[in-house]
């Protein structure tokens, strides 16, 4: 559809142009459906966490409080953003958009069910990777430029904890890899097809497990929110900021949240394939349902988990969470790659043939 | 002009500056920041030549974690730019000279007269189903296997030294350490017991209450 766009344009304008224009219009197509999903992700965080605490949760906006988040987003974008003296100016502006440039970049190669991707290239796990570790950037610049203590424990706290926990997350793709053969990511869940059985999910459980915790650290969530830690250093690394600027670091954390959920489903939960094929009744029975909807649930459960783990968990002491991470996670995973390396070469189970 | 051209040279021209910035920049935060921003620039133009292994672990290796770092130790740096720019005129002579000698080194091994497409021929232009990922596994572990575990022997003696520098260990008495371990193990039945023992009710007290009791 995309193609037919392109030369339909170069056909009457530079091709340059034509090229940047239908990049553009790919872009928002991809964009404008996480925002919404991420303005609604707020919505369904406060509902999820107030019946767990048995209250109502936002019910005064719309009907169910449906139009809560919109009321917000307006609110947000009427507030003044205070600018704190000493500071440095150009810094503490671009900080925001740190955060958010990369947790909009990754889903230039994430798919949504077969062929919808916008750029199906070899290294897209190696991509997301690569830009998922930017995000950093946003809370250790606002930090730091906010000029004030506070955000600046939530900055360095923050670099820490994202360097220690990316190490985990790689070797835990990499036992991913192995198993697919290849980093891209349509084809590792074409690899996953023919049952809940194929999943990687069951012969990489402990991966599984690890990459789920430590996407939890990397999108600074609660238990592992110490970089914000309102307890202790008020709320870190966004002290300073208000209005639209506060907001935008929180687009960039839910958005990271989504992406993280997507990865996991992609990665080890067969993507949007469905869990029934090959059951003879089922199979046949769940035919009609559109293979993004199976996508759709599963990163829906997982987001479902991040707000059960957030109503569940008091916050980790820092050491704690340096512990779990560089004593706990990375001799876990250097572990399993070497168990997976032996499983693949001497070809063992239905997984590595 | 084609689409590559105007990205190629949206990223050279962002990479030079940045560059340039960095090095001219006073203030040392925003100068790690520029050398972000250059390899940022120089992963586009590595993508760009085909080579997207080597641009993307250039992201994921050197901004993402070595930089991180650097900033980490630079932020807390208490620097006082006033005094950093004393004596910058002193100095300027000698600096100089010796960026005209280590710029004039560059040129006789890298000057224009090495390169150009006469010398060096096109460069290949790869199938779609060139992998840049094994383009260079396959040499680095065959070919280059040797000088490869040399590497990552050097690379593990270093971090062995790293930490042995920085390791200090302290007589359990000086210092309260944490066994998280014993902390999981532990359960209900090694700190609290449960003792049975009669009431005990104070007699002048019962009376009392039989008082209020007749009372109401």
């Amino acid at each position: 559809m995309f193609e037919a766009l392109q030369q339909w344009l170069s056909g009457w304008m530079w091709d340059w142009l034509a090229i940047l224009i239908t990049l553009l219009i790919q872009a928002v197509v991809v964009i404008l459906p996480i925002m919404l999903a991420v303005a609604y992700l707020t919505y369904a965080e406060r509902k999820v966490i107030a019946y767990m605490q048995v209250r109502m949760g936002p019910n005064r906006v719309g009907p169910y409080g449906l139009l809560q988040p919109i009321a917000d987003a307006v609110k947000l974008m009427f507030k003044e953003i205070v600018l704190p003296s000493q500071s440095n100016l150009y810094l503490f502006l671009i900080a925001p958009i740190l955060a958010i440039a990369p947790a909009i970049a990754v889903w230039a190669v994430v798919p949504f069910a077969p062929g919808w991707v916008v750029a199906d290239i070899d290294a897209g796990v190696l991509y997301v990777l690569a830009i998922a570790s930017i995000t950093v950037y946003g809370v250790v610049v606002s930090g730091w430029a906010s000029n004030s203590k506070y955000a600046f424990l939530g900055g360095l706290r923050s670099s820490a904890q994202k360097i220690s926990y990316e190490i985990a997350m790689g070797f835990a793709l990499v036992t991913v890899l192995m198993v697919a053969d290849t980093m891209n990511l349509s084809k590792i869940v074409e690899g996953q097809q023919g049952g809940i059985w194929h999943w990687y999910l069951i012969p990489l459980l402990p991966m599984f497990v690890v990459y789920f915790i430590a996407g939890v650290a990397e999108t600074n969530r609660a238990p592992f929110d110490i970089a914000e830690g309102e307890s202790e250093i008020v709320a870190g690394f966004h002290v300073e900021y208000s209005g639209m600027a506060f907001a935008v670091f929180f687009l960039a954390e839910y958005a990271m949240m989504i992406l993280i959920s997507y990865m996991t489903a992609i990665m080890f939960l067969g993507g949007w394939l469905s869990p029934f094929e090959g059951i003879p009744l089922l199979e046949t029975l769940f035919a009609w349902v559109p293979a993004f909807w199976w996508l759709a649930l599963k990163v829906a459960f997982l987001l479902f988990v991040f707000l059960w783990f957030r109503a569940t968990f008091p916050r980790y002491r820092y050491d704690q969470l340096m512990r779990l991470g560089w004593k706990v996670f990375i001799p876990l995973t250097i572990v399993w790659v070497f168990v997976v390396m032996l499983l693949h070469y001497f070809k063992v189970g239905p997984w590595f043939n | 002009m084609s689409f590559a051209q105007l990205v190629f040279y949206g990223f050279a021209g962002i990479a030079v500056l940045a560059a340039v910035m960095m090095i001219t920049v006073r203030n040392p935060v925003k100068a790690a920041l520029w050398l972000v921003l250059t390899f940022v620039s120089a992963a586009g133009v590595w993508l760009m030549a085909q080579a997207e292994f080597l641009g993307l672990v250039l992201i994921l290796v050197y901004v993402g974690a070595v930089l991180v770092l650097f900033l980490f130790v630079v932020m807390m740096l208490d620097i006082n730019l006033a005094e950093m720019k004393e004596g910058f005129a002193q100095y300027l002579p000698i600096g100089i000279i010796v960026s005209l000698v280590v710029f004039g080194l560059i040129y006789l091994v890298v000057g224009p007269e090495h390169f150009g497409l006469d010398k060096t021929g096109l460069p290949p232009v790869h199938g779609e189903d060139y992998s840049n990922t094994k383009a260079i596994a396959v040499p680095l572990y065959t070919q280059h296997a040797y000088a490869f575990v040399l590497a990552a022997v050097l690379l593990l003696v270093g971090i062995v030294a790293a930490i042995a520098l920085t390791l200090r260990r302290r007589a359990p008495s000086e210092a309260l350490y944490q066994d998280i371990d014993a902390q999981v193990r532990v359960c209900a039945e090694d700190r609290l017991t449960m003792v049975k023992m009669a009431p005990e009710v104070e007699p002048d007290r019962v009376e009392q209450g039989e008082a209020e009791e007749k009372r109401s």
